[in-house]
């Protein structure tokens, strides 16, 4: 342990840790921009140097290492004036749009200037003028104009993905943050995490999917796990009159911090999709005749299109009189209650309960497994479920289906 | 056991020596010397001296750079010392013929100083050498730097053997503590102590690193060095390295550097084959060796962390300190890193004693300073120095002054981010406090005279856009900051400039001194706030009187023909690319201010003077 004072306050401190750990430990802020806990410090943003006494020059709080009778003031005018002086240079070259901006009110940069009262820098000089959005990556929206080059998105990209997608380019007041050899990012080996998004702390990154739908306080975070594998990342639903706008990452998350994949982070448009199954359904065939009229009175059923490998989509029950579009039967009559005597299309779907759905499962396996044995199963369990649902799978191939045709779809 | 030969002082055959020969004509066949033919040159000297048949009597030799680069190609006779300038390869048959056989010096192509009637004939009674010591460049302009041989016959590498046979790492660090050298990349730190910190460290691998990144527009120590005399920059680093205790090291060399970069693989490939490099270097158990590694041209790689950065294959960008490199510095190990003239003094100070070296120069900065003289100066060129020097006798005695007898004006030292000095400083010793103290720096060894042509505001402009260009972009004071200060200067040398700002240039210095991140964004607002402050005139001239003192600035000055002087001959007009010169055959002619685009052409063409610059003041 060492020990030193901050702002005249006498703090112990484990030994290795930097200026800037020991102050946050200690409950003294200290302003920054290119640090994040989770990235290794590269002192570039100049926002959290501090008078150290003895030293020569100001000192970078996230790289200088904290030492026994070292004497800090992270306020002193000469690190205060550093500070404005450096949120008006990154201003001079910063597009004055924090009313139209996507992450108004969630900005590092903004509320540093608001808190060091630096005011709008006019002048007639070089401002970027790069273009906005210019890569075709689906999912992540880029405008240099408000990049700060912090590097945090290198780093993050680099640190975490291991993709090394971002790096700087050119020199000086030129220097530009580029994907690859300034390529577009795809090209450059992204994989679209959007990793560099959740660090960036200013709008020069963002989800494209996102863009216009709501700022943070126009929607409520609410906290959910990852519905697409077993590892149970945690992040935030951001919910905007009842629809996900956006998935940000949660740095509380217990098993995932900040990281998240293409899919927990920009996977989420099923949820409010028109095609998305809200019930089971089941074949035409395993139902009983009464069932099946019923259902297809009320519009509840749908064929399975082989040419598009999906459900067509089934007549909406408020639109009976649509005629539904028929490429895969075209002399097949449209099922309807009048014509039930007639053939139905052997992928017709009827949509019904949960009970009626396993019941004609649990039937069919029986059925099956008396008249071919247990090994005419073979099982496939999906990533998605926990430990304990494979070790129940795992069970019900070996004792209830007795087989040992088990595997897993261990690819996600 | 070895694999290498066991090292040998001695040479195979007495042949080998730099002195073997009776005769011996020198060709530099540094950088500048081998763009204007040198290598031609030696060429014809060689058949000159078969169709003679005294090829086996004399021999020709290349050697690096003389330092008198804007008189190349140099060629040296010895043992007479006579030295010629601007040799064309068609003048070898004279030098060979009416010297070497007739025994007369060939007048024509010596030295003409302009400040003396008779020409020079010996190359130590040059004005531009009277005054030198050359220390570092003692071999260069002597021994062939692609035969190890010749560095041995000069004592080479017997500092090494001195090192590692007779005394221990700490005593090569006191030794080299004692001796009071400080880098000479233009810090000024103490080598000794910085080499005592890196073995102090107690973690391997240690590196030793070379910056031999010379970056400064103009200057070409560095260069010269490894040219003429690579085995001394070796030799330094092996001991480096033995003292401290690394056991692999780099030199960090410009790209452009082509023929440095050429000389020095040769040298490392001859130090190999001596058992100098590799395992067991002269049985004493140490082992080292070195790899060279091209940088791409970023002046910032000059900054140690960021030459790290770039020897890692990361961009070239600063890293802050602490931690520093003697605790963890090259892949986050333990690393040495100096210029190429602080290891090249090393051999030296071993060989010849602590108190030897701090008997040249002053008590505070002991040694020799070099330096690339250029700019409004008669003798322009690459000169070795004792510190404590003035920079009068630089200047004047060295220089030969300001050329055209115009007046002396500003001297520029420590490259792009040092600062000048006017007249009134001439007096100051140069050594690391002395130029500090006055507002400027040291440096690595840049340079520059300007004359009273020379607009100051440019001058600054000049050097903080280089500064500006050559920013890393990692953090924004330098990043925006020095662009903030390039715009404002430039507004003002184009007539723009608003009397506040100067003190927007004062209030954007001090914002880049104070938060930039590594040397270069602190020290490059320094040029302008010492122009500011010793020629702050000449930015009011700029300011309120929009007129450019020094008639340079374009904005600011008129082209006019002075109608009396004028004989109507038509010269001008032909000239003019923008067609802004009219007037009848024999009558005086008139300049268009409109068309005009001040390109001086006429102003040059004119056999009559008949045509002024003018501007406001």
């Amino acid at each position: 342990m060492i020990n030193l004072t901050i702002n005249g306050e006498s703090i112990t401190a484990p030994e290795g840790a930097t200026i800037l750990e020991v102050a946050r430990m200690a409950g003294i802020e200290i302003p920054t921009l290119c640090h994040h806990p989770d990235l290794s410090n590269v002192g570039a943003c100049r926002m959290c140097v501090v008078s150290v006494q003895g030293a020569r020059a100001l000192q970078t709080a996230c790289t200088t290492p904290a030492a026994d009778g070292m004497v800090v003031d992270t306020m002193s005018e000469d690190a205060v004036e550093t500070r404005k002086f450096v949120l008006e240079m990154l201003l001079t070259d910063h597009p004055n749009e924090c009313m139209t901006c996507e992450v108004n009110g969630d900005c590092e940069l903004q509320d540093l200037v608001y808190d060091y009262g630096v005011k709008w820098p006019e002048h007639n000089g070089q401002r970027h003028q790069w273009e906005i959005n210019p890569d075709p990556n689906p999912f992540i929206f880029i405008d240099r104009n408000k990049c700060i080059l912090c590097s945090r998105c290198i780093r993050a990209c680099n640190e975490i993905q291991n993709r090394d997608v971002w790096n700087f380019a050119y020199r000086g007041f030129q220097t530009k943050l580029v994907a690859g050899a300034d390529q577009f990012m795809l090209d450059a080996g992204c994989e679209s995490c959007g990793q560099c998004v959740a660090y960036c702390p200013v709008g020069a990154l963002y989800d494209k999917m996102s863009i216009g739908l709501g700022r943070v306080n126009q929607i409520t975070k609410v906290r959910t796990t990852c519905s697409y594998c077993g590892v149970g990342c945690n992040f935030d639903l951001n919910v905007r009159d009842g629809r996900i706008i956006r998935v940000t990452s949660a740095a509380d998350a217990p098993v995932n911090g900040m990281a998240l994949c293409v899919k927990g982070r920009y996977g989420y448009d099923y949820v409010h999709h028109p095609d998305r199954l809200t019930r089971p359904l089941v074949r035409a065939k395993w139902l009983g005749r009464e069932a099946v009229e019923e259902r297809i009175a009320a519009g509840e059923w749908a064929i399975f299109d082989e040419a598009k490998q999906r459900l067509t989509h089934r007549r909406p029950p408020n639109d009976a009189q649509t005629p539904i579009p028929n490429t895969q039967y075209p002399n097949t009559q449209y099922p309807n209650t009048q014509d039930l005597n007639t053939q139905l299309p052997p992928d017709t779907f009827i949509a019904t309960d949960w009970d009626t759905a396993l019941d004609v499962v649990a039937n069919k396996f029986a059925e099956t497994k008396k008249k071919f044995g247990g090994d005419a199963f073979a099982l496939l369990a999906s990533a998605k479920c926990t430990n304990e649902e494979n070790f129940i799978f795992n069970k019900f191939t070996r004792q209830m289906l007795a087989t040992h045709s088990i595997d897993h779809c261990a690819r996600l | 056991m070895s694999v290498h030969a066991s090292p040998s002082l001695t040479f195979e055959s007495p042949e080998q020596g730099p002195d073997s020969q009776r005769r011996c004509v020198a060709v530099c066949m540094g950088t500048g010397c081998s763009s204007s033919e040198s290598a031609l040159v030696r060429e014809r000297l060689r058949e000159a001296l078969v169709e003679q048949g005294l090829d086996a009597e004399v021999e020709v030799r290349r050697t690096g750079c003389f330092g008198f680069c804007e008189q190349g190609p140099i060629t040296v006779v010895y043992p007479e010392e006579v030295f010629y300038t601007r040799v064309k390869p068609r003048d070898a048959q004279k030098i060979v013929e009416e010297h070497i056989v007739g025994g007369r010096p060939v007048e024509k192509l010596l030295y003409k100083d302009p400040l003396r009637e008779q020409p020079v004939q010996k190359w130590h009674e040059i004005g531009f050498y009277g005054k030198q010591k050359r220390i570092l460049l003692g071999n260069c302009g002597v021994i062939d730097p692609e035969n190890i041989d010749h560095y041995i016959a000069k004592a080479g590498y017997q500092a090494l053997e001195k090192c590692l046979t007779q005394l221990e790492p700490t005593d090569v660090i006191e030794e080299v503590t004692k001796s009071g050298l400080r880098g000479r990349g233009g810090g000024g730190f103490p080598t000794g102590v910085k080499w005592g910190l890196a073995r102090k460290t107690p973690r391997w691998p240690k590196y030793v690193i070379c910056n031999a990144d010379e970056g400064d527009p103009g200057a070409f120590m560095d260069r010269s060095l490894l040219e003429g005399d690579p085995h001394s920059v070796i030799e330094g680093m092996i001991i480096a390295a033995y003292a401290i205790g690394a056991e692999y090291g780099y030199i960090y060399v410009r790209a452009e550097y082509p023929l440095a970069v050429r000389r020095l693989r040769i040298a490392l490939e001859q130090a190999r084959e001596r058992g100098f490099l590799g395992e067991n270097i002269f049985n004493s158990g140490f082992s080292f060796d070195l790899q060279i590694k091209e940088g791409a041209g970023a002046f910032v790689c000059g900054e140690e962390t960021a030459l790290m950065n770039s020897i890692m294959g990361e961009r070239g960008q600063p890293w802050p300190r602490p931690p520093y490199p003697a605790v963890s510095g090259l892949w986050d190990q333990p690393s040495n890193v100096n210029n190429v003239k602080s290891y090249a003094y090393a051999p030296a100070i071993i060989r010849n004693g602590a108190d030897w070296f701090k008997q040249i120069g002053t008590p505070k900065s002991p040694g020799t300073a070099v330096f690339a003289l250029t700019g409004m100066v008669n003798r322009t060129g690459l000169i070795e120095v004792p510190m404590g020097i003035t920079l009068r006798e630089i200047i004047f005695d060295i220089g030969g002054g300001i050329p055209h007898g115009k007046q002396f004006k500003a001297v520029q030292t420590g490259g792009p981010l040092g600062g000048c000095l006017p007249e009134e400083y001439l007096d100051v010793p140069i050594d690391f406090d002395s130029l500090q103290a006055a507002g400027s720096v040291m440096g690595s060894g840049g340079m520059v005279i300007a004359d009273e042509s020379t607009c100051m505001v440019e001058f600054a402009r000049f050097f903080l856009k280089f500064a500006c260009e050559e920013s890393c972009g990692k953090c924004p004071p330098c990043r925006i900051g020095s662009l903030r200060m390039l715009e404002i200067l430039t507004r003002i040398t184009e007539g723009e400039g608003r009397l506040e700002d100067l003190d927007e240039l004062k209030r954007l210095s001090k914002g880049l001194q104070r938060g930039s991140l590594c040397g270069l964004g602190q020290l490059a607002p320094s040029p302008v706030l010492s122009v500011l402050r010793h020629f702050e005139d000449e930015f009011r001239a700029h300011i309120v009187d929009k007129a450019c003192p020094a008639r340079k600035c374009k904005a600011l000055i008129t082209y006019e023909v002075v109608a009396e002087l004028c004989t109507g001959c038509m010269v001008c007009g032909r000239n003019c690319a923008a067609n802004a010169i009219t007037g009848e055959k024999l009558q005086p002619h008139v300049i268009d201010p409109e068309l005009c685009e001040r390109c001086g052409l006429c102003y040059e063409v004119c056999n009559f003077d008949a045509i002024v610059i003018k501007s406001p003041r």
